[in-house]
This record gives structure tokens, sequence and C-alpha cells, in this order.
């Protein structure tokens, strides 16, 4: 087991390399000049020139990679000239506020996700199949920021119950009690795709599972059903459905950018779409970067959790 | 029959799996599925191959039809070397040796009409007209039993014995000299097997077919072989025309495939009680491979891996230090 | 199977409802979006600052006007036709750019297979969307640089979808027989493998559409997708959602507009994935329920108990086990009765469908259901009779004093669980064992079906085990509670001869300590009837034919179909130039013919053998035959 998860990892090595690559190369494409942005009214020749000099940008495409990964590589991303800070410590900050929401989100959506599924499959063609059927249907249907919106309408307008945007009260805010209020709305929504998509995944991998011989075998042991359905079905329905959860990690990560904004979240997908209407690159691919990383390594842990579940992959 | 008229030979074929090395430099496990395997086909006649599972025999199967290249040895069809050919020789060659495969089903594609199916290796392999396709379909289905409105239906339409009998009609489609059945009649009942075994009967009469014939089934093999050959972890353990070899079985695995086999009528099964199986392919014993199973088994068989040789007979080959006296 | 059992894909999607009418609301939306210029609306874009912000149904705007007093109800329609367009496009390239690279990976293999599968996994190694908004920036805004965006980051999941069905379907055996026919790899991919992968394909396209719907409206709504003043849905959504707490019609309009959208072509795409899929196709996707329905009259009102049947393990009385498929019904099991004695080992023979599993799997109620259900009989122990008995007796029951073995011993056994603990859950399912205790007896057990290095062995995965160790894996399993009775299902038709003949001495061997157990012996191998069962019941199309003690039954056979299928068997040994083959095959149960269902097959079938129906008839001491012509009758 700890020589495939170390084997992964060497395997993750090349993956990453090949994404700042990819990420260098997506970000120089974006159109418009730096410093041209940067200057503003300033923009004389010998000051665009400096400020290209500064910025490296006077190097040819592929030295100007080679830099930024040797800096990447000491630990520095460089420094946001729209924030005047450095890259690594806004981008920190603000992904340490997505990974909250995210990570609220994912409990969500794997819990209620994996409940309605097995649920749904245990009790296939019942009306509680069917009622949760169709609220998975509407669910994948939804459009997320339309449904925060909507939420924001009901619970934050109408009732009040609730605050409608941003990560803490801007008096007295700060405490648990606090976050998680402002949190409740943003990680609903943001949970309400991924529930769906993964309760589907997971009724059709049970009725699969159900119909195996060794679920017969089971039966016939004179194991009862919560027995069958909970430990013999739902384990092996499991090796299927563990991939799809690490797909949906990155799925969260990603439609957070959506829900920031909707809700004023503090995060980095607000801050990257700003990074990009700004041209700041550093920043963006700073925040891209960050963002990749932990989805391949939730998608490593998603294959660990896999191999130690199933001793067939790795023999 | 004089070797002049032999069909196909087979000198010394053999095929391994994995070995080399793998990522990170480490070993991967060398897996020998057919050693050293010699056999020769002669026209109108039968050679049936048997073996448990894992010993090989599909592994040959699809070496001899060119599904699958030996790692050694070779192959002489109609006195060429085969499969390297060129691509036209290839096709010709593919003509005269067909294959009929164990799930009759599978190898139908489901979205195809058995008109389709039928009609591919007349045009691929012969460049029939459409004409000529035409009249070979009406008669391939009149030798195989079937009635014409089958040729529009589509695979999943048939019942396993009619799927085998169609899978039959396309191997004699390219008009074969060999055929080689690779378990043809397993998945079937007892009874449709009959039907199906009396079938191959009929036609290997009618067209003067070889039949290189593959079975678990040693009472199967027995009854449609002249001449048997036993495999054992992937080599040919004993060979023999089909009747001595149920009389009187040289090698003691010979002896342990008969008296394995439950009789009706007859209680008292001989057979091992103990549980034993075929070696680690991975890890293969120095000595006979069989050595660790074999009620005879002495330090020789331990340690001097004992070669094909002749047995009292002209006709039979056996590999066994001590065989078998009766 | 019958030409008419399968209906054309669109007659099976006209009839599923729900998909119907996701198609006709997907229709009815493209229709109207596609005559929008026609339609007698106020231009999109046309500003009228005297009406800004009007409420829905006011005079003359049905939905309202926007910020700039634009006619909502005009811009919805046209932004609908913007998201229809885009959707469509975006699943058209990725699919098609998608599909060939997973039908190129698949089919080739190898290094070709790596090198375009890297790439890929180097695609997904981001989360999409972040993609998709990376693209966009690279490209500059614009509702077509959303399309590209959009469908480049959906190419890797139909390239590794496909690249998954095509690899599958490249190790079919159809592939080798198209190469042996003469057919070059070209022509085998586009003829033989495309063909099957197409379904598959139509899947992905329509379960994605409303993926890519929802993805560039999500693009639009951040600025990123379609521009001003163009009208696009996400765009609507994402300039009302400044207006939400004074207007928020204006923004909850597109977004039902797209959330009725997405739903119909999801709806579609659900039908869609019914229709095709071969797997639900064939009705197959449904849950077996924890124990068969019981649909039976006489089980319900518990008729007197027979006293006959007292003194047997079991006694089966009229079980009839039906399987509804579409609306067809096949009889598995059309009324068979039959004893087992206490310690007698009964073989029940017949071919594939004859229904002998069946009889076996409805005795504790594993028969599954849906589709299968029993419809009449009682199936008495100990003087009650087990169709009664409500699910929890009958758990009490499987495993306990009644155990299965099955066919297949790698399929039967869990794969993610060591052999020991499934062993060791056996026991402790009907003991109250600790955990330590039930290994401990787990391993003695393993030791007694005699596998070497039991104590080893119970801490591995059946799938390193061999064919014949992980039957006695199960058999140990079945031993687990004492059982009086074992039902074996084909126990040794999956094992190698050699390996037959040692599991068949096992459970002699069992036997033999265990006397008072009763074995319930299902194959269809006469040949091991004789190594190991008392009596036999041969059945056919359903039924229960001849019923004796196996030497005899063997020996002399009294109905002609027992006769002819002892005959057809090949024996080792006896060289017989052509086999007595039986003509023509079994009648499907779902038809049955009336009087002998064996007549068609019969060499000595007559009139009367077609009429009514055929009892079985005795013959001599415990010797019964379904025949009115038995091959000998007693001596009067």
């Amino acid at each position: 087991m700890w020589s495939y998860i170390a084997k992964r990892l060497l395997f993750v090595i090349p993956v990453l390399f090949g994404m700042t690559a990819i990420v260098f190369l997506i970000m120089a494409m974006i159109p418009g000049d730096p410093a041209t942005a940067i200057l503003g009214a300033y923009a004389t020749p010998e000051n665009i020139a400096r400020i290209n000099r500064q910025l490296g940008l006077n190097h040819s495409l592929f030295e100007q990679y080679l830099i930024w990964l040797g800096h990447i590589l000491q630990g520095d991303l460089g420094r946001s000239y729209s924030l005047n800070r450095p890259v690594l410590d806004e981008v920190l900050e603000r992904f340490s506020a997505t990974l909250t929401l995210a990570g609220a989100s994912f409990l969500l959506c794997s819990l209620f996700g994996l409940l309605a599924g097995i649920v749904s499959a245990a009790r296939q063609f019942s009306w509680t199949d069917r009622v949760i059927t169709l609220l998975v249907l509407i669910g994948i249907s939804t459009p997320s920021f339309w449904l925060g919106l909507l939420l924001i309408l009901v619970f934050a307008v109408e009732l009040q119950w609730l605050p409608a945007s941003g990560m803490n009260a801007i008096y007295g805010g700060g405490d648990i009690q606090d976050l998680l209020s402002h949190l409740a709305l943003p990680a609903i929504t943001l949970a309400v795709i991924a529930t769906g998509v993964i309760a589907r995944l997971t009724r059709g991998a049970m009725l699969e599972v159900l119909r195996q011989d060794y679920i017969r075998t089971a039966r016939a042991k004179g194991l009862n059903e919560r027995r069958v359905i909970y430990r013999h079905a739902f384990k092996a329905a499991l090796v299927a459905i563990i991939p799809v959860l690490g797909i949906q990690a990155g799925f969260v990560l990603g439609g957070a950018v959506y829900i920031e904004t909707v809700f004023q979240w503090p995060g980095i997908g607000r801050m990257l779409v700003q990074a990009i209407a700004t041209r700041d690159i550093l920043l963006a691919q700073g925040g891209v970067l960050v963002v990749a990383t932990s989805y391949v390594l939730f998608n490593l842990a998603a294959d660990v959790a896999q191999h130690r579940l199933d001793p067939r992959l790795t023999s | 029959m004089s070797m002049s008229a032999t069909l196909l030979t087979a000198s010394n074929l053999t095929r391994h799996y994995g070995g080399g090395r793998g990522w990170l430099g480490r070993r991967k496990p060398l897996i020998q599925a057919v050693q050293g395997v010699d056999l020769c086909i002669q026209p109108g006649a039968t050679l049936g191959i048997v073996g448990e599972s894992g010993c090989g025999k599909s592994t040959l199967a699809r070496m001899l039809v060119g599904l699958d290249q030996p790692s050694a040895g070779h192959l002489l069809l109609d006195g060429k070397s085969w499969p390297d050919q060129s691509r036209s020789e290839r096709k010709r060659l593919h003509s005269q040796i067909q294959y009929v495969f164990q799930d009759s089903l599978s190898a139908l594609n489901p979205r195809k009409t058995i008109r389709a199916i039928l009609e591919a290796p007349m045009d691929h392999l012969l460049g029939m007209e459409r004409n000529a396709r035409y009249r070979r379909l009406q008669e391939l289905m009149e030798a195989v039993g079937l009635r014409p409105e089958l040729l529009e239906r589509y695979p999943h339409e048939l019942s396993g014995g009619q799927a085998q009998r169609i899978g039959i009609a396309r191997a004699l489609a390219a008009q074969p000299q060999i055929l080689v059945l690779d378990e043809p009649v397993s998945a079937l009942d007892v009874s449709i097997q009959a039907q199906v075994l009396n079938l191959l009967q009929d036609l290997q009469q009618h067209y003067r077919l070889a039949y290189v014939f593959i079975s678990h089934d040693l009472a199967v093999v027995e009854a449609v072989s002249d001449v048997v050959a036993v495999m054992y972890f992937g080599r040919i353990v004993e060979q023999a025309p089909a009747g001595e070899l149920f009389r009187s079985p040289k090698h003691p695995y010979t002896r342990l495939l008969l008296d394995s086999i439950p009789l009706p009528g007859k209680k008292g099964l001989r057979g091992e009680s103990e549980t034993i199986e075929l070696p680690d392919p991975a890890a293969p014993p120095q000595g006979c491979p069989f050595a660790p199973r074999c009620v005879n088994a002495r330090d020789k068989c331990r340690h001097e891996q004992p070669r094909l040789r002749p047995m009292e007979g002209e006709e039979r080959i056996a590999a066994c230090h001590f065989p078998l006296v009766f | 199977m019958t030409r008419s059992s399968r209906p054309s894909a669109w007659k099976l999607l006209r009839h599923n409802h729900i998909a119907f009418f996701g198609l006709c609301l997907f229709l009815l939306v493209t229709v109207i979006a596609l005559v929008a210029p026609i339609l007698p609306l106020s231009a999109p874009n046309d500003t009228a600052p005297a009406e800004r912000l009007l409420r829905p149904l006011s005079e003359g705007r049905l939905l309202g006007t926007d910020h700039l007093g634009r006619d909502l109800l005009s811009r919805l329609i046209w932004g609908a036709r913007v998201s229809i367009s885009v959707g469509l496009s975006a699943t058209l390239i990725a699919s098609v750019i998608g599909s060939a690279l997973g039908l190129i990976a698949g089919f080739a293999g190898g290094r070709t297979d790596n090198v375009l599968m890297r790439g890929v996994d180097m695609l997904m190694a981001f989360p999409y969307i972040l993609l998709a908004l990376a693209i966009v920036a690279a490209l500059g805004p614009g509702l077509s640089n959303a399309l590209y965006a959009i469908a480049l980051v959906n190419i890797p999941f139909f390239a590794r979808n496909i690249r998954g069905v095509t690899l599958s379907l490249t190790r079919r055996d159809f592939v080798d027989a198209a190469r042996l026919s003469g057919k070059g790899p070209v022509r085998i991919l586009l003829t033989e493998i495309l063909p099957n992968v197409a379904p598959i394909i139509v899947i992905t396209m329509s379960t994605t559409l409303g993926w890519m719907i929802l993805e560039t409206a999500g693009l639009s709504f951040l600025g990123l997708g379609a521009q001003p003043p163009q009208a696009d849905l996400g765009a609507m959504l994402g300039e009302g959602r400044k207006l939400l707490f004074t207007a928020p019609h204006v923004s909850v309009i597109p977004g039902l507009m797209i959330f009725a959208l997405v739903m119909s072509v999801n709806l579609i795409g659900d039908g869609v994935r019914d229709v095709l899929d071969p797997k639900l196709k064939s009705g197959s996707l449904t849950r077996p329920s924890a124990m068969t329905e019981v649909q039976s009259a006489d089980a319900k009102s518990s008729p007197a108990p027979d006293i006959s049947a007292t003194q047997d393990a079991l006694a089966v009385r009229n079980l009839q086990t039906e399987f509804l498929v579409g609306t067809d019904i096949y009889k598995a099991v059309g009324g068979v009765s039959f004893e087992l004695g206490k310690g007698e080992c009964l073989g029940l023979v017949g071919e594939s469908g004859s229904g002998k599993s069946v009889t076996a799997m409805s005795l504790l109620r594993l028969a599954p259901t849906p589709p299968g259900r029993i419809v009449s009989g009682q199936i008495w122990r100990s003087g009650e009779d087990l169709l009664s008995f409500p699910l929890h007796r009958i758990q009490a029951l499987r495993g306990g004093e009644i155990a299965y073995i099955f066919q297949d011993p790698l399929s039967s056994l869990h794969p993610l669980f060591s052999v020991g603990a499934q062993v060791a859950e056996a026991i402790q399912a009907h003991q109250p064992y600790s955990h330590r205790e039930a290994w401990r007896a787990a391993v003695s057990l393993l030791e007694q079906v005699r596998l070497p290095n039991a104590a080893s062995i119970a801490h591995s995965y059946p799938h390193e085990l061999s064919g014949g160790m992980r039957q006695r894996v199960c058999i140990a399993m079945a031993l687990a509670n004492h059982p009086q009775i074992i039902v074996a299902d084909e126990p040794t038709t999956a094992l190698d001869v050699t390996v037959q003949a040692q599991v068949l001495k096992l459970m002699n061997q069992q036997r033999k300590q265990n006397e008072a157990a009763a074995l319930l012996f299902i194959t269809h191998d006469f040949g091991v009837v004789s190594e190991i069962c008392d009596r036999v019941a041969v059945m056919y199309a359903g039924r229960i034919v001849e019923v004796g003690a196996a030497g005899e039954v063997l020996n002399k056979p009294a109905h002609p179909y027992t006769r002819l299928l002892i005959n057809c068997v090949p024996i080792p040994g006896r060289n017989q130039d052509r086999l007595p083959a039986i003509p023509g095959s079994p009648p499907a149960v779902n038809n049955l013919p009336a009087g002998c269902a064996f007549a068609d097959r019969c060499p000595f079938a007559e009139g009367d053998c077609r009429n009514g129906d055929i009892r079985l008839r005795p013959l001599g001491e415990n010797r019964f035959a379904r025949c009115i012509k038995p091959l000998w009758k007693t001596a009067p």
C-alpha cells in the first residue's frame, strides 16, 4: 500500500510540471499589455520598457517560464501589482476562504448524495425513489448562480434569517456561529448540483452491485437487509463512486467561482475573475496553480482510497 | 499418410507473456503460456487437444490461426511460414485455416445481421461476387442445418445452438482446409452438444476438413478425435491415437484426468482428494510440473524435466520418466 | 426470443412519458426560438427608458422589462435561441473530437493510447470550470470563445468514456472474428466497433447537452460569454443580479428559462439512455429484493400441514415460480413437488432453462423479484409452510438450518472482504460469537474443507485463490452453522474436471461426517448424480418428468427424455461413432405446448401426448414418470 502511495506521488510530479506549463501558456496568451494596464496615463515608452524589465517581460517566453518556475520552486509566486502584495500571501488567504466554502459544500453533497443514492436504490420503484429521482433531476438542472439568487431573495431578503453575502459580519463577527450563518446559503447552493450527480451515480452503482451474485450469497447467509445494503453492497459500490467524489471535489472548487461572485465570498474564484479582468497575470497564475494542485491532490487521495478499498487493484 | 500431405506444422511453438523490466526497473514476472509444442495436422483428420483451464490450449489455438504471435518456434501452413507474410499472401493463407470460438454469441457482432457476418469472409478473403456470395450463403445455411430466414436476423435472436452453427458457417465461408475449434460445445447443453458434434462430423466428411478440436472434456475429445494430445502447464505431456490413450494412458496426468470423470451409473470416483492444482506459472517448478501432485513422483522427477519420447507403440509419445505400465 | 420482443428505439422513447414530456418541452422552446424573427415581438435590444423595470403582466409587456426598458419576453426567446445553438454546437464539437480520440486510443492501445490519454489526464487535472475560465480569459470574452472553451473542457469527458467502451469492445471475440474474416484495422474500427459505440456516443451527448447549456450560461453570467447588448440567458441573469432587491423578476425569469431548458434536455437524456443502454434495455438494472415475492392464494390461507411430509427435511408441493419480462410470463417452475428426506441427497437434473436452479432458489425465496414471483405452492418444513414466513424468519433459516452453495465461486464471494471474514460473518449471523471466536471458528472450518494453511488463507481475498479453493471456501461457509439442509446449485460446473473430483470427494466426506444433513444437489451431469446422489429428479421445461433412486433412473429410465439425455452424453472409452442426439430444442417456457412439453422432440410421441395436462404417474415404489407411454411399466 505505502509503496503504491509513493509511486503515485512520484507520478504527480510530472503532472504538476505539465500543469505549470499549461497555466503559464494560457496566461501568457491573455491579450492586453500589463505595463499599459499598470501605468495607465503614465504609459510613456520609457516607462513601459522599465516596467517590462521589472516584470521580466523582456525575456523570451520560454525564459520567462523557466524564471517563473524557478521562483515557484523557491516558494515565490511573485508580487501582485494590482494589490501590491506577494501573490502567495493573497492566494493562501483567499484559498483558505474557498476551502472553507468548498469543504462545507463537499461534506454536504457527499453526505446527502450518498444517502439519497443508497435509499433510492434500496427502495427502487417506491415513492421514496421517485421523489428522490425527481429532486435529483431538479438539482442537476438548476443553474447554481440562479439558485443562489433565489436563496438570497427568500432567506436573506424576505425571511431575513441569514446574511446575504460576505464571510463575516462587519461588526462583531468572527466567531464560529457568525461564520456558519454566512456559510449556510453559499455552501448549500454550491452543493446542490454535486449532490444530484453523486446521488445518481450512487443509485446506479448500487443497483449494479445489488444484482451481483455475492449479494445473493450475503442474503443466503441470513444477513439482514441493513447489513446486506450498507456493508456488502455499499462497500462494493464505493469502488465506482470514489473516483467521482474526487472529480466532484474539483467541480465544487471550480463552481465556487460563481457562488463567490453571487455571495460576495472573499475566495479565490472571485480573486481570479478580478485578476483576469485587471490583467494581473502573476496573481492569476498563482491562483490557478494553487487550485489545480489541490485538485490533483484530491484526485490522488481518491485514487489511494480506491486502492485501499479494493485489493484487486493493487495485485 | 505421407509427410508431404501435412497441412500445418508447428515446431517448438512457444508463447510467453510479461518478462522484461517494468517502470523503475523492476522485473515483471515471465508467464510461460505455451512451451515448445510440436504438432502436425493432416487433411481430413482430427487432432484433439485436451487440458484444464490455464494449460495453454487456447493460446495455442490462437497462435495456430494467426490471432497471436508465437514468442519462439514457427508454423508452416501450406508449406509457407505463417502468419508473417505479405498482406495478400496472408489473406490467402487466412482462408486456409479458420477458427470457431467457444462463446459463439460473443463472436457475432450484435449490430450486424447474420448475412453480413457470413458474407464478410467471402468478400474480404475470397473476393467473391454478389451472386456467388448469395449462392454460397444458401449452401452454407443448408450445410449447418439452419433455415435461410435466419440470415436477416440479429445474433441476439438466436439460441445458443443456432449461434454456434452460425459460428461454424462463418468459419466454413472462407472455404478453409483446417478448422480450429476452441471448446466449440462446452457452452451448450448436452442435447444440443450432441447435435453440433454430429454436424461437425458430417461437415468433416463432406468437405474433407482437418480439425484441431480443443476441449477440457476428455469424453467429447475422444468421441471426435483421431489423435489426442494432452496438455499440462503449457506443454504436451502425452499424445496418442484416441482409443489407445483411453485404454492405457502412459502419463500419470492423463490417468488422473480419466479417473476424475464421474461416470453415469458408477460410484466411487478415484481422482485426488487433496487441494492440489496447477503450479504458479510465474514460478514454475524445476522438474516435471506434474511432480507435486503425482503419486509416482521420485527424486528425478523433481529435478529433471522429462522430454516427450516414444512409448511402446510407434505413434505414442509421453513426457514422463516413469510412464505407467499395464 | 421473438423479433417482436424488441420494439424500436423511438417507440420505447415514445412510451417513456417523462422523457416524452421533456422532448415536447424542448421542441416547443426550440420551435419558438427558431421562429423568433417572425413573431410579433419588439426587438430584443430596443431600449425604452420610459418603460424601465416594468413588472410582469404589465400592459403589452407580458414578462415586464429590464433596467433599459427592453422587453423581457423578447429577450428571453432570443436568449433561448442563443443558449440552444451554443449548447448544441459545443456538444457536437466536444463529441466529435472526444469520441474520435477515445476510439483511436481504445482501439490502437499501447503507446498511442498512453500518449493520448496522458494528454487528456493533463486537461482533467484542472477543475474544468476553472480551465474554461482561463481559456476564455486567454481568448478574450465573447460568446464564440465561451463555446470553444466549453467544448474543449468537455473533450476529456467524451474521450475517456468512449475509450473505455472501445477498449472493452476491442477485446470481444467478434473483433477477432472480423480479423479472421480478412478485415483490416481501419475497416474493423469503422464497421465493427463504431456501430457498437455509436449508441454510447448518443447517450453521452444527450446527457452532456444540459451541462453545456448550464456552463455557457455560467460564463455569460460572469460577463465572459455573450457581451452586451446581445440577449443571452446567462448574461440577462448576470445583469439582473444587480437589481435583485428592487426588481427580482429581471433575474428570476431568465433563470427559470435556463432551468426549464436544462431540465427538458436532461429528461430526454435519461430517456435516451434508458432506450439505448444495453444494460438498461434488457431491463436488468432492477434490484432484486430481499426475498422473492409470493402471490400465492394457497400460501396465505395456509392449508392443513402435509402430515405425510413431517418426517422429511423438506417437502415441496406444486411450486410455481414465474418471471415477468415485458408482457411475457415465463413459467420457469411450473408446478414442482418433491420431498427431501433427512440425510438424503436428492439430485435435481436438467438442461439450462429447465427450472432446476429457480426451484432451488425459490425454497428460501432467493429467486430475484422483480422479475420473479412465486405464484403457487407450499414448502413444508416441520409442519410449517416456508412461503408464509415473514422476512425475519426466512433470514433465520438462510445460512442457518438451510445453507446454499452456488455455481460460480468467484462471483459468489464478495471481492472486497477476506475469505476468513466472509466465513466468520456467516457464523456471526446465527451464533452469538465474538469477532475473535468467529474468526477462529472460520479458520477451523477452512481446515475442515482441507484448505492448506487455513490460518493464512483466511486472510486472502477471493481473487487470490484458485477456483477449487474458492469453492471450498463457499462450502465452509455453508457448513458454518451445521445446516440440516444444504442446497448446492451446480457447485462443480465451473471447475476443472480434476478439481471437480476433489470437490465431489470433499462433499461426500462431509456428508459422511454429518449424516443428518440433507443435500439438494442441482446439476446437469448424470455422472455427478451417480457419484453423489441417492435419488434423482429429472426436470424438463419447468416440471419434474421423472423421479426415482439414482441408480434405477440411470440404468432403467422410464421417461424417453431421461433416456435420450443419458445417451447423448459421450462416455470416455466407449468410442461411439455417432452420438444419439435429441432433435430440436427445449420449448420456451413463456409459450409451452399443451400436453407433454417433450412431445415435439420425442420419437415415441402420439396424439394423446399433446392433449391436456399429463400428470406424474407412479411406476412402482418411489418411482414416477410424467409420461403416458413410459419406456417400461411395472408388472401388473
